[in-house]
């Protein structure tokens, strides 16, 4: 049997990847995350001295707060079976890439395992986050400065 | 074995059931220690000997450097011969230990092998926290140790006629949550040789048993034989050791899983009588995070023995 044959019976017998229930799933999963989020900001906004442009950070600490508790208790991986990108977009994701890997690493001790190994799946996150922040903000500088567009 | 086999179809052949995944101790690595240690006591009880007994150890477990398969050895203080062939070293070490056997060089040999899940999640996966979906290919790690008490000239009890030392096969699958795809290859590489080498047909068996193919590997595995008649033949411990449970997707794998399925209710049906003649073929993926990061592809590997119970008496 040749690598032809062979692939293609793999590819017959592998199951078809539920791409339309996915994202489906994803989009609601994702949407209760942010809304929740938004609920944040607002309860930020009405009782506290925030405004919109400054109420995001205390928001996110909380959204990551939230995804600490629910990634300690084991309720994340699940939601994140169902959810798939809709739970890990989000800064929730962010976070709980963040936590499971300090839980995880534990065993190694503090500086050189949980330290050591906390940003090793969330730490292209924020290089390229960075990465991408710092381009975007250039192109933009480059516009205003061209009389495009303004501030 | 851990907790979550407690539910396995073959829960009624394995001696022991953690109640816990780190068993008492401090990180899943010494828990999966302890489970090796357990075992070896375990298959040398039922055989009416100890463990310092035994002339040599042979095991292999999937943690880098054999490290479980190494401390266990320390406490149980024998002989030890470390392999690796993946989810296939527990029948490296039957064909190893039969071998030795054979040439008069040993007279009682432990060999099998082992798997923890969380610690094999820890080294080829993500933190186990982490909320990666899986795919319906996905197959779950299996926590268990399976070891074996080799003697010679035993009555009663089932004996290894012959084995087939696998090759390393490639079949250009690239996906580790996908590996029952990449094992086929190698299984079926395997059985042919064996199948050839002992001129027999797959009829001649009672059982011819993968060990982690899953449900989608085994499937694979029978169309490539569709020639044959496979029909309850061919089977897959990894395809049946959780039943039917979505949860655990295409099904179990690891090292634990076929020694577990092999030495428990393979073993127990041989020895009952209800087998006469199977071929166990143990299939492991040759990975690590760090060749698939760098792009390589799977290799696998089988290696099969065949085992018979003769008349009793």
């Amino acid at each position: 049997m040749d690598q032809q044959q062979f692939q293609k019976i793999v590819d017959e017998k592998n199951p078809k990847v539920p791409y339309f229930m996915n994202i489906i799933k994803a989009f609601i999963v994702g949407g209760i995350i942010c809304t929740i989020g938004q609920l944040i900001t607002f309860f930020y906004m009405r009782f506290f001295p925030f405004t919109e442009a400054t109420a995001g950070n205390p928001t996110v600490a909380t959204l990551v707060f939230i995804a600490m508790i629910l990634t300690g208790t084991g309720i994340y991986k699940k939601i994140a079976q169902v959810g798939g990108a809709g739970s890990a977009v989000p800064v929730t994701g962010f976070g709980n890439a963040v936590i499971s890997a300090a839980i995880e690493h534990r065993s190694e001790g503090y500086v050189l395992g949980v330290g050591g190994n906390m940003f090793k799946l969330a730490g292209s996150v924020i290089l390229f986050g960075v990465l991408s922040a710092f381009v975007v903000a250039l192109i933009k500088t480059i516009l205003v400065n061209i009389g495009v567009i303004s501030w | 074995m851990g907790p979550v086999e407690k539910d396995s179809a073959f829960a009624d052949s394995f001696d022991e059931v953690l109640s816990l995944e780190t068993e008492k101790e401090e990180t899943h690595e010494q828990a999966h220690t302890r489970m090796i240690e357990k075992a070896c006591h375990w298959a040398a009880k039922k055989n009416h000997t100890q463990v310092d007994k035994v002339d040599v150890l042979i095991g292999g477990d999937l943690i880098n450097q054999l490290s479980p398969t190494n401390f266990a050895a320390r406490s149980l203080a024998v002989p030890l011969l470390g392999v690796f062939s993946a989810c296939a070293s527990s029948m490296e070490a039957v064909i190893i230990g039969s071998l030795l056997l054979e040439s008069g060089n040993a007279r009682t040999v432990l060999a099998g092998a082992s798997s923890h899940h969380q610690a094999v999640e820890k080294q080829f996966r993500y933190p186990l926290e982490y909320g990666a979906q899986k795919p319906k290919t996905a197959q779950w790690t299996v926590t268990g140790a399976g070891f074996s008490l080799l003697e010679k000239d035993i009555k009663n009890a089932p004996v290894v006629t012959h084995a087939t030392i696998g090759k390393v096969v490639d079949s250009y699958q690239t996906n580790p949550l996908h590996m029952g795809a990449a094992m086929a290859s190698a299984a079926r590489d395997t059985i042919e040789r064996h199948l050839k080498n002992t001129n027999s047909k797959m009829a001649d068996f009672d059982v011819i048993m993968t060990g982690d193919l899953g449900n989608i590997g085994i499937s694979i595995l029978k169309e490539m034989f569709q020639d044959e008649n496979t029909g309850v033949v061919l089977q897959d411990a990894g395809a049946q050791f959780y039943g039917n449970d979505t949860f655990f997707n295409a099904g179990a794998s690891g090292a634990g899983c076929s020694a577990t399925v092999f030495f428990g209710q393979i073993y127990d049906q041989l020895k009952k009588g209800f087998f006469k003649r199977v071929l166990l073929v143990a299939t492991g993926a040759l990975l690590s995070p760090l060749t698939f990061q760098q792009g390589e592809t799977i290799p696998c590997i089988a290696h099969a023995i065949e085992c018979r119970m003769e008349k009793r008496g």
